[in-house]
């Protein structure tokens, strides 16, 4: 699974992106949040308030309980600000 | 029509190229957002604006896409910069054409709300302190969901 980071989460996170394999059983984008938290302080940190974050998978956002799929590209970032 | 670019735009070249032959057009409206430095204690020096290469494209088609299914619009265009801008530069252009001007004011307005909290686009400020991430706001929000369908 392909994972972006943006804006602050970038930040926090120091990465822009990576390739995972995930553990069994991480099914929702709430999951994977829950899981990529325990990776270490900087994952602790950016993603420690769910509701300061939003989520798109294969490039459309969608919701916390969205049903992932092997080679998936999810993002995580901020709430947009554009315009 | 959308770009996403990091060069600059000439608005008055993109309507004419927009609506060049198209004599069924009775109205344009034309919004143009800049970067805005509050001065003050809130003073910025520069906006960086990131975004997601692809998704940024996706969403700014499906936009423009809604609002030609619900205005008879004759032609539409949206043009966002990306990249390191200063106070005055140009952001983002938006130019709605129809037979009249109610269709083109109400579906500029639409694009506007709608590209400000779907399009993935983030802003960060320099400032005298430091450089900080533009939240996300609440009125922006409210003003999208006056769109929702009920």
């Amino acid at each position: 699974m392909r994972l972006l980071y943006f804006a602050w989460l970038k930040t926090k996170i120091g990465k822009t992106e990576e390739t995972l394999d995930l553990p069994a059983g991480i099914a929702t984008p709430a999951a994977l949040v829950d899981w990529l938290k325990t990776r270490g302080p900087g994952f602790a940190e950016a993603l420690k308030d769910r509701r300061t974050l939003r989520v798109a998978v294969n490039r459309r956002h969608v919701g916390w309980d969205f049903a992932l799929k092997p080679g998936d590209e999810v993002a995580l970032f901020p709430p947009v600000t554009g315009g | 029509m959308i770009r996403v670019q990091r060069e600059d735009f000439d608005v008055g070249f993109e309507i004419e190229n927009l609506t060049r032959g198209k004599t069924t057009i009775g109205g344009i409206v034309t919004f143009v957002g800049t970067v805005r430095d509050p001065g003050g204690a809130n003073a910025i020096m520069a906006m960086t604006l990131e975004h997601y290469s692809g998704m940024t494209e996706d969403e700014l088609t499906a936009i423009e896409a809604e609002a030609n299914k619900r205005w008879p619009l004759d032609a539409s265009l949206i043009v966002h910069r990306f990249g390191r801008l200063l106070p005055g530069e140009r952001i983002v252009l938006v130019v709605t054409a129809a037979a009249h001007r109610t269709a083109a004011f109400a579906a500029n307005e639409f694009l506007v709300d709608w590209l400000k909290t779907k399009a993935p686009f983030w802003k960060q400020e320099e400032t005298p302190q430091g450089t900080r991430w533009v939240e996300a706001r609440d009125s922006d929000e409210q003003a999208a969901k006056r769109w929702a369908k009920g």
